[in-house]
């Protein structure tokens, strides 16, 4: 990755937003941008025109039993990627944005990347965050008899395990 | 009384014109996955892919497991390409750990990749084939895929799912000598299928020698392929100018790996963001601009040969040395932070986002397979299609449902 080219976006993006993000960056493993809630779409659309046309995944992260820098939170994180920037094409961004455990309310991207459809339906399922204005915001791959709490939350009980 | 019945749970009336019905959830060769399709007359108007039959729970589970032990299990959903899915978690795990493979290790670990790709790709062909009614093709990818599973058991010790990736290197080294039975196995299956002895001194017991033997038959065997399946009325009928994917809709709905390079886009993983020994070989990333099954079918194809290439290369440049850096077997210390890796596994980009919080274990896995990024994509192609053709463009998206679900 070229670590030069994903700075400057970073920078880019903090100079515009100022405030409401905050850009995390460890050379060689991540580069982030912590957006609030009420700016994510306004971001999005921002690195859609900088080049960013899909989403890799969108990853939902519980953050509440993580020993460093954990809360009652739950974080969920875009992988945006480029096809059509060649400069882009080698980097990961991660657009995150926190929002909280007990009532998880995040604005849905699906009208600034299409391929996050799924993926945010997912994320609903998994971790039970409901994404406004998704326009088909089902369970996906859990069966249809699930009844306990969403599964990748750190206090649901494995079966067999705890 | 029995067949009334099933009747009127499988096919309904929407009303109007429509019937909707449910394609599957049967295993049509690749997994349980299930289609309800939206008919009138024969033309579908809408496909609402319906994953989750063969979820496993695999990223939950990787919270339960330690760092290494997590490897054999994850190589589940992709037992064909099991390399393709454990390589960015150990590329991953090494980001955190801040570590690098040895020299050699990175080019064994980029020929159990590419030998996991044909492989993958050639079962993907088969089914293909027999799916559009040429037996032929199945018969004939399962029988040569067989000395390439033979090849990545004699450098991992499994035909399939070798979990022979670790974060630091790979488990074991290559062998120096091939088993004589194996060779003369080989000898007597290209006797039969190319009609003639393989060449003197091309085939011996010395293992780089063995390795570019196979490859050099399976490269001969993709001209066969091409006369008796490629260029047949039956695979040319049914796919080309059927599920075309414009180039736009391939980056609007993330498209990846050959469905992606089918439309136009030059973009591979082992290029754009390279890996292990990939910046050190020489080959193509095969491009088409059709967007059609047809043109979908022939990057997979072209893949092969690309891949042929990257082995022979890789085990003439394969240096000596370890092939594991000094760590203990199971119990590894991962500094807590996060990481995200990537690599191209066969059917597409398979990214890994990994959070510790420095335990033994994994706080998060994600995993985000390249199936579960072609539901969208399959979702838009059958839009307006005829029901005949949804095979075909299922099958050339070589959407993989264990894959998808996890």
């Amino acid at each position: 990755m070229t670590w030069e080219k994903l700075k400057e976006v970073l920078d880019n993006v903090s100079k515009r937003f100022g405030d409401s993000v905050s850009a995390v960056m460890e050379e060689g493993k991540i580069a982030k941008l912590v957006v609030e809630a009420g700016k994510l779409v306004e971001v999005a659309e921002h690195l859609r025109d900088l080049g960013f046309d899909h989403v890799k995944a969108v990853t939902g992260i519980d953050l509440v039993k993580l020993r460093k820098g954990g809360g009652n939170l739950i974080e969920v994180s875009y992988q945006l990627g480029s096809y059509t920037v060649e400069e882009l094409r080698d980097s990961v961004l991660n657009l995150s944005v926190k929002v909280d455990r007990d009532n998880p309310q995040s604005p849905s991207l699906y009208k600034v990347w299409p391929s996050v459809e799924y993926h945010e339906r997912e994320v609903y399922e998994m971790l039970g965050v409901k994404f406004q204005g998704h326009p088909d915001l089902r369970r996906l791959l859990l069966p249809e008899y699930w009844m306990d709490i969403p599964p990748l939350r750190k206090d649901y009980k494995v079966p067999g395990r705890d | 009384m029995v067949v009334e019945e099933t009747r009127k749970i499988d096919v309904y009336d929407v009303g109007g014109p429509e019937l909707r019905f449910s394609y599957g959830p049967q295993h049509p060769g690749t997994g349980h996955f299930r289609m309800i399709v939206t008919l009138r007359g024969d033309t579908i108007v809408d496909v609402e892919p319906d994953p989750g039959f063969v979820h496993r729970g695999e990223e939950k589970m990787a919270e339960y497991k330690g760092w290494i032990t997590n490897i054999p299990h994850l190589e589940r959903p992709v037992i064909l390409d099991s390399t393709g899915i454990t390589l960015p978690y150990c590329l991953a795990v090494e980001k955190l750990m801040g570590v690098e493979p040895p020299e050699r290790a990175k080019y064994l670990r980029t020929i159990i990749a590419e030998l996991d790709r044909i492989g993958s790709h050639l079962y993907w062909f088969g089914l293909y084939g027999v799916f559009l009614g040429h037996t032929t093709m199945f018969l004939w990818c399962f029988s040569d895929r067989e000395y390439l599973v033979d090849l990545a058991q004699l450098i991992s010790g499994a035909r399939i799912t070798h979990a022979y990736i670790v974060p630091g290197g790979v488990r074991n080294d290559a062998p120096k000598k091939v088993p004589r039975g194996l060779v003369r196995e080989f000898k007597h299956y290209y006797k039969a299928m190319m009609g003639r002895e393989p060449d003197e001194g091309e085939l011996s017991e010395d293992f780089g020698k063995y390795v570019k033997a196979v490859c050099d038959f399976m490269e001969a065997r993709l001209q066969q392929y091409w006369d008796m399946f490629f260029d047949s009325e039956i695979f040319i009928e049914r796919t080309r100018g059927i599920g075309v994917l414009r180039k736009e809709d391939a980056v609007r709905l993330g498209a990846v790996g050959t469905t992606l390079r089918a439309s136009g886009i030059k973009a591979d993983t082992r290029i754009d963001d390279p890996y292990d020994a990939y910046p050190y070989l020489k080959f193509e990333i095969p491009v088409r601009t059709e967007g059609d099954c047809y043109a979908r079918a022939m990057v997979g194809f072209e893949e092969i040969r690309q891949s042929l290439n990257i082995i022979r290369q890789a085990v003439e440049q394969m240096p000596e040395g370890p092939v594991k850096n000094k760590q203990h077997p199971i119990v590894l210390k991962v500094p807590p932070g996060e990481a995200v890796a990537r690599a191209e596994a066969a059917r597409g980009e398979m990214l890994y986002y990994i959070v510790s919080d420095g335990g033994p274990r994994p706080y998060r896995v994600k995993i985000s397979p390249p199936s579960f990024r072609l539901l969208p994509v399959l979702k838009h192609l059958a839009r307006g299609i005829r029901v005949a053709d949804l095979p075909p463009v299922y099958w050339s998206l070589n959407y993989w449902p264990v894959e998808a679900d996890r």
